[in-house]
């Protein structure tokens, strides 16, 4: 049990217990806090998987931005506990077992494919070593670049959409 | 003790590491408790008193005394909060501020025991990206902070500071590209070597003198991102009791306030990385003399201290101050040993310049008024972010000026 | 020091995007189903990293640039939306925003 499997399995644990957690909670609260453990522990993965530039981009933006907007929305309606309503009896008794069984079906005729078997037989990481971010940054702004310029308007019009749909109408 | 050699032969890392850390720990705990002393007394003579003076000889006791009344006081959690987001905020914000400090490194990095260098603990290539993350991740302690007491002003009050600090975090970030544009890299060594050498043979090349605007900036940005007067509103006691922290007693709030300073000392350490060249010394490397700088300075320390003793203090705090006094001397004796001098260059610059920086934040909190809540994010959003992008356009062209004629 | 193989990886990407599934099926705050819808994308993302390490390529990482920053365009609007639907049906359940049902 080397230390990279260690970590692997500790952050795996970590996320999908903050998944889980995040269906769970009854305060919109507490399954904000769960998802930012969620992300963090993914970001712990892509450090695992040597994209060290993609575990900051995630900090930064998503744990650091994005939850922090989902946290003051959630502060500022006051949001309170979801309603407490039962399942249908179908969802209850058929549901689990069927979305199990589904699972099964799509895994073994997926394990049965060409990419499948590729995968499973281990077209796996070479080595741990880490990407660097200038070869990930000569990609983005050559390869890239009109993705990049396409993207910096929909960020634009994201902005604009925003502060027009929230503002108050006098 | 053979298996203890074998050991730290056969995981060199792990045990310089944790070694390292303790160590680090250790000062920047001091170094915390002391900073409030600092600020007490440095504040105090810019408005003609004393500052602390009885505790111990000159107050120097005073962190310790404070202290045991934080761990003494009466542990108390409002019964209609959010117990484990109350809980939990206080240690986020410690955690996360002391996590920065691990980043930056003391001194060169060719210094080394056990082939693991001694003057960092870690050294990423994408360090000043993961010191950012860090920070924005810091919002959080004070949002939840907030919102887990359940009350008005704590509410309004962490509202309003984790609004500042999301705001001026992207004029923080911004003023710094000018400096990795410069530098090439996002490894704080490699940023600091860039700094060695000197235009005119004697004006060190600091990232500062190209980069004016960009520090002007950035130390505004720093000043807003750490919630210090002039921009700290939300925490202000006229306005908002105590604005997020309003309810925590005891520990936590000694927690926040612990975050606070800590917050400072990275963001002037950071400071003096990017800007004023780290652990480099201003004089050349052929002025030797300069070995002998934090000797002469702590045995004159020690000296101003002998005569102080002698004339001034009475009863305990002479005996106190007397204890100083060896010490400063003791101290001054080790470093001017051959052995020590050259090793010990590195972190005095560092620390003087972080003093310096320090100095300087206390001293903006003892001249300025404070800023209204809108005329601060006015000045965030429309003063600071647009100067921001101006000097990064400016950097950028300048620096592809050069390569324009080449095709 | 083995190396970890992809496929551990992708399961727990195919995991946490079921669970991301279920959260968008069965939640009723409308927050809360943005917040499901996030953590899909999040485990796509997983997968995309996954895989660019596996054939060593680096565009994987550029497409996961690209939907970090999509997804923080869209989470700015939907929340813009969610704010002006509270500010009209004072709700945040998904079952009362049912004016256009027939």
């Amino acid at each position: 049990m080397s230390v990279p499997f260690l970590v692997f399995f500790a952050c795996a644990f970590m996320a999908v217990l903050g998944a889980v957690l995040l269906l769970v909670s009854w305060e919109p609260i507490h399954s904000a806090l769960s998802l930012i453990l969620v992300m963090m522990s993914l970001a712990v993965l892509y450090l695992l998987l040597g994209a060290e530039f993609i575990a900051a981009v995630q900090i930064i933006v998503y744990a650091g931005a994005i939850m922090v907007l989902f946290v003051f929305v959630i502060m500022l309606l006051n949001a309170g506990n979801e309603e407490r309503t039962d399942w249908s009896k179908i969802a209850k008794v058929v549901g689990l077992p069927m979305g199990f069984f589904l699972l099964l079906l799509i895994a073994r005729s997926l394990s049965r494919s060409v990419a499948g078997a590729a995968i499973a037989n281990g077209v796996g990481a070479q080595s741990n070593a880490a990407v660097s971010t200038r070869d990930l940054s000569t990609a983005l702004f050559r390869q890239y670049l009109f993705p990049f310029e396409a993207t910096s308007i929909l960020i634009l019009i994201a902005l604009l959409g925003a502060w027009i749909l929230a503002r108050k109408d006098d | 003790m053979e298996f203890a050699k074998e050991f730290v032969g056969q995981h060199p890392v792990l045990v310089v590491s944790l070694v390292k850390i303790a160590v680090l720990l250790f000062v920047v705990m001091t170094a915390l408790a002391y900073l409030t002393w600092f600020e007490r007394k440095v504040v105090a003579r810019i408005q003609s008193r004393w500052g602390p003076y009885y505790v111990g000889a000159h107050g120097l006791l005073q962190p310790l005394a404070d202290g045991l009344k934080f761990l003494f006081k009466e542990d108390m959690t409002p019964p209609t909060s959010d117990k484990f987001t109350y809980t939990i905020a206080p240690f986020l914000a410690l955690a996360l501020a002391l996590t920065a400090i691990a980043l930056i490194p003391f001194g060169p990095p060719n210094i080394q025991v056990l082939g693991q260098s001694v003057f960092m603990i870690s050294n990423l290539d994408i360090g000043l990206l993961f010191l950012f993350a860090i920070t924005s991740i810091g919002v959080y302690g004070v949002a939840l902070a907030g919102w887990s007491s359940n009350s008005k002003y704590p509410l309004l009050g962490g509202l309003r500071s984790s609004a500042q600090m999301i705001s001026y975090e992207v004029s923080l970030t911004l003023s710094v590209v000018g400096v990795l544009l410069i530098a090439g890299t996002l490894n704080f060594n490699d940023i600091i070597s860039g700094q060695s050498g000197y235009y005119l043979h004697f004006i060190p090349r600091w990232h500062v003198i190209p980069q004016i605007v960009g520090f002007l900036c950035y130390i505004t940005a720093a000043i807003a991102e750490t919630n210090r007067i002039p921009f700290d509103l939300p925490e202000a006691e006229t306005e908002l009791v105590a604005g997020f922290h309003t309810e925590y007693s005891s520990f936590k709030f000694a927690m926040f306030f612990m975050a606070e300073y800590a917050n400072m000392i990275t963001v002037s350490c950071l400071a003096t990385i990017l800007f004023f060249g780290g652990w480099l010394s201003p004089f050349p490397d052929s002025w030797t003399w300069q070995n002998y700088l934090p000797g002469a300075g702590l045995i004159l320390l020690g000296i101003y201290c002998a005569y102080d003793t002698v004339v001034n203090m009475r009863g305990i705090a002479k005996i106190q101050f007397a204890v100083v006094t060896m010490l400063c001397l003791g101290g001054g004796a080790i470093t001017l040993l051959p052995m020590v001098a050259p090793v010990i260059q590195g972190p005095f610059w560092l620390t003087t310049k972080v003093i310096a920086f320090l100095f300087f934040y206390v001293w903006t909190r003892g001249t300025l008024p404070r800023f209204r809540y809108d005329q601060l994010m006015d000045f965030g959003w429309k003063l600071l972010l647009p100067v921001s992008l101006a000097n990064l356009v400016v950097t950028s062209f300048v620096m592809i000026v050069p390569y324009l004629r080449h095709g | 020091m083995s190396v970890i193989p992809i496929s551990y990886y992708l399961v727990l990407s195919a995991i946490l995007f079921g669970l991301g599934a279920v959260g968008v099926v069965f939640k009723r705050n409308i927050i809360t189903i943005l917040m499901s819808i996030e953590l899909m994308l999040n485990a796509v993302n997983l997968a995309f990293v996954a895989f660019a390490r596996a054939h060593g390529q680096i565009d994987g990482l550029v497409f996961v640039f690209f939907v970090i920053v999509v997804a923080a365009a869209e989470a700015a609007v939907g929340l813009a939306i969610v704010i002006m639907v509270t500010n009209n049906r004072q709700s945040l359940n998904v079952e009362r925003i049912n004016l256009l049902k027939f």
